[in-house]
This record gives structure tokens, sequence and C-alpha cells, in this order.
């Protein structure tokens, strides 16, 4: 077993740069963005240390079972590859593409050197097949992991940004809210909006729609929700930003919100504005203040 | 168990609750809280549940329920004070308390007792019986 490997092992070692050079042009081929100096080098390099790394761990390890601690430099090659790929936006497949695209070169160099001896030819290439699936799948693994972090990141900085509470006027909040409304989103919506009223001291919210696509029974429920809490606060709220379609799916649902709805943030703040008694005049008008 | 004090402020009353409910407690409650409204023709009631960091269903049902009592006897009757988590547990549990009114804070308790005493004593405001 130890003696088959070596002899494609000792093929890679001879006729390294050729090798390498095949594999970097195979690379570029499927290489569908264009080809941007700075990634290129970063490829070759990455090439280069793969085949290196490949050698020196198959001649340390006594198997090719990759989890085992020779293999320990190779894996953290290819998690700083994944790493690399997963961050520049390559799909998973271009990714994996790294390892497998090696397969045509080596498997040609295989058949150059051993064509007159089939089974050993056979032998070598299986071995040699059964490890690059093998690190292929690895990539894809260390792909994957990556991926899910920065999915989980996003998902975590989202919910922060998108519930901010706005002070409009004095005693005036506004909830502007965007994107779909879930239990967990309305939890710190609501938390948001009811602990801003008790520092604020405000008496109206206005609770914006505009940037949620669509309003069903669940999201309905969540606004009434957030509506009936900030009413037990002392707060009343109006509804804004609602538009003509939501209009028409909240009546085809049988919706009923049991809260004054206005089509505009402008109008609700005018609203607002009755409400505490407050007005906004034209100065340039001055005479028209009185009526 | 102490009864819960009923202070008078003009004509209000203001009640602050501190300790927990329990049956006896709240309808001694009641009782006291009616019959003072009668004596001192209060036209207001404000209830504190400022101190309170847990309320179930049965302070839910105490507190629609003095609402309900003080509206015959024509007093209008705000909760105030109440805590944002407080809010969003009776909110889940579903108790809206959508007979009483709320305000945030004594002082917007009292402003908006004011409002309501009045528009019921405009000459034009109709009793909604």
């Amino acid at each position: 077993m130890v003696e088959t490997q070596s002899v494609a092992l000792a093929l890679i070692g001879k006729h390294n740069d050729s090798l390498l050079a095949d594999w970097i042009g195979l690379q570029q081929q499927v290489e569908t963005r264009g080809v941007d100096p700075a990634r290129r080098t970063q490829m070759v390099e990455y090439s280069r240390q793969f085949l290196h790394e490949l050698r020196r761990s198959a001649e340390a390890g006594q198997s090719d079972d990759i989890t085992g601690p020779d293999w320990a430099p190779m894996r953290e090659l290819l998690d700083s590859v994944s790493q690399a790929r997963a961050t520049q936006g390559y799909s998973a497949g271009a990714t994996a593409t790294f390892v497998f695209s090696l397969k045509e070169p080596l498997f040609e160099l295989l058949r150059r050197e051993l064509g007159r001896n089939p089974d050993q030819l056979a032998e070598q290439t299986w071995n040699a097949t059964r490890l690059l699936d093998r690190l292929g799948l690895y990539t894809v693994e260390a792909y994957q992991t990556t991926r899910e972090a920065i999915i989980g990141r996003q998902q975590q900085e989202l919910l922060e940004l998108s519930t901010p509470v706005v002070e409009l006027w004095e005693g005036i909040l506004a909830l502007p809210l965007i994107g779909t409304l879930d239990s967990a989103r309305t939890q710190i919506v609501m938390e948001s909006l009811l602990q801003r009223i008790v520092t604020s001291g405000a008496e109206i919210a206005i609770i914006d729609i505009t940037g949620v696509p669509t309003v069903d029974t669940l999201v309905a429920q969540h606004l009434i929700k957030t509506v009936s809490a900030a009413r037990l606060m002392g707060a009343d709220c109006i509804l804004s930003g609602i538009r003509p379609q939501i209009a028409q799916t909240i009546v085809h649902l049988g919706l009923e919100l049991n809260v004054v709805s206005k089509a505009t943030m402008a109008d609700a703040l005018g609203l607002a504005l009755r409400r505490t008694g407050k007005a906004i005049v034209d100065r340039s008008r001055p005479a028209e203040q009185g009526s | 168990m102490g009864e819960i004090p009923i202070l008078r402020i003009a004509d209000c009353l203001l009640v602050s609750i501190q300790v927990d409910m329990h049956d006896q407690l709240a309808l001694a409650l009641q009782d006291d809280l009616t019959r003072r409204i009668v004596e001192d023709r209060a036209r207001g009631v404000l209830i504190d549940i400022s101190a309170l960091d847990l309320v179930d269903s049965f302070i839910g049902r105490m507190l629609n329920n003095i609402a309900a009592m003080s509206r015959v006897l024509d007093a209008v009757t705000v909760v105030v004070g109440m805590r944002p988590e407080v809010a969003i547990t009776l909110v889940e549990l579903g108790l809206a308390l959508t007979g009483v009114r709320t305000a945030l804070n004594v002082d917007k308790g009292l402003a908006l007792i004011r409002g309501a005493i009045d528009a019921n004593q405009r000459p034009d405001a109709r009793r909604k019986i």
C-alpha cells in the first residue's frame, strides 16, 4: 500500500512543475469570473502549497485518512482556501473545483508514466481518486461552515439594525419596520418600543409598515400584539405606510387591526400633532394663522 | 395582610398596589374602592401598578372588574405605570385589558381623567350607555 502510493508521489515530485502549470491552466479555464491579477497570484500560491502539502502529508502519513494528525497542515490550507473563496463570493462548486480539477492533469501524468502497466495504473488512479475526493469533500464542508458563520452574523446584524425607534417630535415616536415580521423580531421591536415609551414619556407611536413586503395573518397578529402592549403602557398607536395592495390583502383576509391607520407617515404625523395639541403653521402667511 | 391604602387627590382616588394580590385582598379592595367612590363622590380612579413586576390573569381580571364597577358609578378608571415586561407578558397571555384606560405615569393618568371629565361635562356631550 505504502509502496504503491509512493509511486504516484514520486511521479508528482518528479514532474511537480509541469503538473502545477497544467493544473493552474485548467483552473483558469473553468474560472468564469474575470481574471483578477491578485486572485490569480493567490490561486497559484494555493495550488503550489497544495501540491507541496499533498506530497509531505502523504509521505508522512501511514494511511490516506485525512482526519489524522499528519494531514493537519493540509486541512489548515484547505480551510483557508475555503474561507477566502467563501468571502470572495465563490459558489460551493467553484470552491470544490479547486481540488477536483487536479484529477485531470494528475491522471494524464499517471497514464503517460504507467501506461505500460495497466494494473499499476488502475490501482494508482483509484488511490489518487479516493484521496482527492476526500480532500474535495473536506473543502466543501469547510466552505459550508464559513458560509453558515457569515449567514449567522448577517442575521444577527439584521436584527440589530432593523429595529430603530425614532423620536419624531416631543411625545411622538416613530417605528419604521423594514422586512418581514417574525416572532423573534416582533419581540425585539416590542421591547425597544416600550423601553423608549418609558424613557421619552411618549403618548403616540407611529408604526410605519412601508418596508414590510407582505401582511398576512401572522404579521397582523404581531402588529396587534405590539399595538396592545403600547396601549397598556398608555401610548396610542397609529399605523402608517399601508400600500394599496396591503389594504386589499387586509380586507380580503378579514383582519381587524383595531387601530387608526393612515396611508402615509406624513398624514400620521399630522394626526399625532393634532392629538397632542400642536400645529404646524406656514410662517410666510401669518394672516391665516388665526383661521 | 394589611389592606391597600386609597388616597384622595382632588376628586380622584389613587390606589397603589405594592403587594402580591390574592382573592381576599382583591375582594377587600373592590369593597373599599366602590364605597369610597360613592362617599367621596370621586370622578376618577388611578390604579398604580408600577411596583408590580408580575401581573397574571387574576390581577388582569381584577383590574377589568374595578374598571367596570367604577364605570357604573360614573368614575373613570386609569391603570398607570405598567412596566414594559409586564405589558409584553399580558399581550402574550392574550389579556389586552380592553376595558381599561392606561397611562404611562400618575401625571399623565390625572390629565387623562381631567380630559374625560371635561368631555363628559360639556353640554352637548351624549353619555354612552
